[in-house]
C-alpha cells in the first residue's frame, strides 16, 4: 500500500458522510416509533390495555376503544387474502412455469401496473363501478346462497366490509404475485430436472420440485401482503362505510383503524381524542413491523445466497 | 423435447387431467387479475377524457353549483410537495444506497438494509402522523413543507435499495482500474461508479416518485388542501389526489366528473414515469430492473 497522506482526509470525510446517510434510515424508524409513543402518552396513560378492548368510540365523552376498527382491519385484511392468494399464486406459477416466454414480460407490465395505481383511483373506480355491482348482482346472489352462514347478512348496500376486501384484494395481488414470482425462480432449476426425470407431469413438477422447496418464501409474499392490507388507507375508507361497529355479516359497513385516522385526525378536538387516535397509529405501526419483519425473513430464507437485486421491492 | 409424447403415453389419465386442470386454473387466475385492471383504464379514460379541457387544467375550483372550475392548483401543488419529497428523499436514499453497496458488506449493513426494507412497509397514513407532529405541530398550521415531509420519508428506502442494486451491477474491475490509476477511493465511488450506474438509479428513483406522486393518505393532515393558488411551502396546499379524494366523496355530480379527470392526469403522470423508466431500462445497462 502507497502512503497517500493527501488523500487520506477526503476518503474519510466521504466514508462517514454515507455511513451517516445509511444511519438516517435506522435514525427515521427510531424517530416514528419515538414521535409515536410521546404524542399517544396521554391515551396509553388514560385507558392502557382497555383501550384494545374497548367497543364504544364516543369522542363526546371521551371514551376510546379500538375494538372496532381493530376488527375491521383484520376481517377486511383476511377478506381480501382468501382473495388474493389463490390469484397471485396462481399469477406467479403461471408467469415463472408456464408462460410462453413472449408474454412473460406483457404479463410482468401487467402486474406492475396494477402496483401503480394509486389508492385514491382504485377508491373512485370501487365507488362507481364495483360498489354497484356488489348491490344489485352479487350481495343479493350471496344473501340467497350463503346467507345460511350468517357471513352474508342484513341489506345489502354495496359498500361495507366484502367491498374494502374485494378492492384490498385487488390491490395486493401484485406484491403477493410479484414476491412469489422471485421466490420461484430462485428455486434451483435441478429441482425441476430431477421432478422431470422422474416422470412428473408438469403439474406435479410445479407441485414437488417448485412449490414445495419455496413454501417459507410464499409464506413470507402472503404475510407481506398482509402488512400492506393492514395499512391500506384511502380505498378502503371510500369504501368500507366507515361506522364503529362489530357487525358479523361481510355485508355490513365497517371501520378501520387506518380509515380512522384518515377520517378523524384534522377533526380531532381535545388532546385525549388526538392522542387516542396517535397510538391507534402506533399499534398499527408496531404490527406492520413485526409483519413486515417477519415476511423479509421467510423471504429471505428462500432467495439468500441470489445476488441482492433478487430482494428488490 | 421430441421424446415428450412417449413418455406422455405411460401417464395416467388422471394425472394428465389434474395436469390441465392446474394449467386451466393458473390462467384463469391471471385473466381475473387483468379484467379489474382492464376495467380501471378503460372508466378512467371514458369518464375522464369527457371532463378534461382547457378549463380544468388553468383554473382554479368553483363552489358547488358554479360551473367551469378545474384542478390547476392541484396540479400545481402535487408539483411542489412532489418537489419538496425529492429534495429530502433523493440525496438521502443515494447517500444510503452507496453506504450499503461501498461499505455496508458486513452485518452493520445488514441491518440498514433489513431497517429500510421494514421502513418500506410502515403505512403511509402513519408516515402521515409523523410528518403532522414533527413539521405542523412545531409550525402551528398545516403547509406544503409537511407534506414534503412526509412524501421524502416515504421516499427513501425505495431509493435506496434501487442505488445499492444498482452499484453492486458494476463490476468490481471497473473499480479496481480507477483506484490502481491513483484515483482516491471517494473519487472512485462519485466519478466512476455512480457515474457508471446514473441510468439505473435515475430508473429507482423515477419509480419511487411515480410511487409517492398518488399518495393520499399521508397528505390529509400534513398539506391539507386549499382551494386557491398558492406554491408557498409555508402554506397549505392543493395536491391532485387530495382533491380526487374530496371529490369522489362529495355528492354532487360535477365534482364526480371532475374527480375522473384528476384520477385520469394523475394515472397518466404516473404511467408516463414508468414507461420513460421502461425506455431507459431498455436502452441502457440496466435491464430487468423496472
Amino acid at each position: 500500500m502507497l502512503e497517500r497522506v493527501g488523500s487520506r482526509l477526503p476518503d474519510e470525510l466521504f466514508r462517514y458522510a454515507m455511513i451517516a446517510c445509511g444511519l438516517s434510515v435506522a435514525v427515521l424508524l427510531g424517530l416514528i416509533l419515538y414521535e409515536l409513543i410521546g404524542n399517544s402518552s396521554l391515551s396509553l396513560h388514560q385507558f392502557g390495555w382497555k383501550f384494545f378492548t374497548g367497543r364504544i368510540w364516543d369522542p363526546v365523552n371521551d371514551v376510546f376503544g379500538a375494538l372496532p376498527f381493530i376488527y375491521g382491519t383484520i376481517l377486511s385484511s383476511i377478506v381480501a387474502l382468501v382473495i388474493a392468494v389463490p390469484l397471485g399464486l396462481g399469477v406467479a406459477v403461471f408467469t415463472t412455469e408456464m408462460c410462453p416466454q413472449r408474454l412473460r414480460a406483457a404479463l410482468s407490465f401487467s402486474t406492475e401496473l396494477l402496483a401503480a395505481i394509486p389508492s385514491v383511483i382504485y377508491g373512485l373506480w370501487a365507488i362507481f363501478v364495483l360498489v354497484p355491482i356488489l348491490r344489485l348482482y352479487v350481495e343479493p346472489g350471496l344473501m340467497r346462497y350463503l346467507g345460511w352462514t350468517g357471513l352474508f347478512q342484513g341489506p345489502p348496500y354495496g359498500i361495507g366490509l366484502l367491498a374494502a376486501g374485494i378492492v384490498l384484494a385487488i390491490m395486493v395481488v401484485p406484491i403477493i404475485s410479484s414476491l412469489t414470482r422471485e421466490v420461484l425462480s430462485a428455486v434451483p432449476r435441478n429441482q425441476r430436472e430431477a421432478a422431470l426425470a422422474l416422470g412428473a407431469t408438469r403439474w406435479e413438477m410445479i407441485r414437488v420440485g417448485v412449490l414445495r422447496n419455496a413454501r417459507a418464501g410464499i409464506l413470507g409474499a402472503v404475510i407481506l401482503g398482509l402488512g400492506r392490507a393492514l395499512g391500506e388507507t384511502m380505498a378502503v375508507t371510500m369504501v368500507i362505510g366507515n361506522r364503529p361497529e362489530i357487525a358479523k355479516s361481510l355485508l355490513a359497513p365497517g371501520y378501520t383503524m387506518a380509515s380512522v385516522l384518515a377520517n378523524e385526525f384534522t377533526e380531532a378536538t381535545g388532546n385525549l381524542y388526538l392522542s387516542a387516535l396517535v397510538e391507534i397509529g402506533l399499534a398499527l405501526f408496531l404490527v406492520t413491523i413485526v409483519v413486515n419483519a417477519l415476511a423479509r425473513l421467510l423471504v429471505w430464507s428462500v432467495t439468500r445466497g441470489l445476488p441482492a437485486r433478487v430482494h428488490a421491492q | 423435447m421430441r421424446n415428450r409424447p412417449t413418455r406422455t403415453d405411460g401417464i395416467s389419465w388422471l394425472r394428465r387431467l389434474k395436469d390441465h386442470l392446474a394449467t386451466a386454473a393458473a390462467v384463469a387466475a391471471v385473466l381475473l387479475v387483468l379484467l379489474p385492471l382492464a376495467a380501471i383504464f378503460i372508466y378512467l379514460v371514458q369518464r375522464g377524457i369527457g371532463s378534461i379541457n382547457w378549463a380544468f387544467l388553468t383554473r382554479t375550483p368553483t363552489p358547488v353549483g358554479v360551473p367551469g372550475g378545474g384542478m390547476a392548483n392541484a396540479i400545481l401543488g402535487t408539483g411542489v410537495i412532489l418537489a419538496i419529497a425529492s429534495a429530502i428523499g433523493v440525496p438521502l436514499g443515494i447517500g444510503a444506497g452507496v453506504f450499503l453497496s461501498e461499505y455496508g458488506r458486513n452485518p452493520f449493513g445488514d441491518a440498514i438494509r433489513f431497517t429500510a426494507d421494514v421502513l418500506n412497509g410502515v403505512p403511509s397514513i402513519v408516515i402521515g402522523i409523523v410528518a403532522y407532529s414533527l413539521v405542523v405541530l412545531r409550525q402551528k398550521h398545516f403547509s406544503a413543507l409537511a407534506g414534503g415531509v412526509a412524501l421524502g420519508i416515504m421516499m427513501i428506502p425505495t431509493i435506496t435499495r434501487a442505488t445499492e442494486e444498482m452499484l453492486l451491477l458494476v463490476p468490481v474491475s471497473v473499480r479496481e482500474a480507477a483506484l490502481g490509476l491513483g484515483v482516491s477511493r471517494w473519487r472512485t465511488t462519485v466519478s466512476i461508479t455512480l457515474r457508471t450506474a446514473a441510468a439505473g438509479i435515475v430508473t429507482g428513483i423515477m419509480l419511487a416518485f411515480a410511487r409517492v406522486a398518488g399518495e393520499t393518505a399521508p397528505l390529509l393532515f400534513t398539506a391539507f388542501g386549499s382551494q386557491f393558488w398558492s406554491a408557498n411551502i409555508n402554506q397549505p396546499i392543493a395536491a391532485l389526489p387530495l382533491q380526487i379524494f374530496v371529490y369522489a366523496i362529495s355528492p354532487y355530480d360535477e365534482w364526480h366528473r371532475q374527480a375522473w379527470a384528476g384520477a385520469l392526469v394523475l394515472i397518466l403522470l404516473i404511467v408516463g414515469t414508468i414507461a420513460v423508466v421502461r425506455l431507459i431500462a431498455s436502452r441502457g445497462m440496466m435491464k430487468g430492473t423496472a
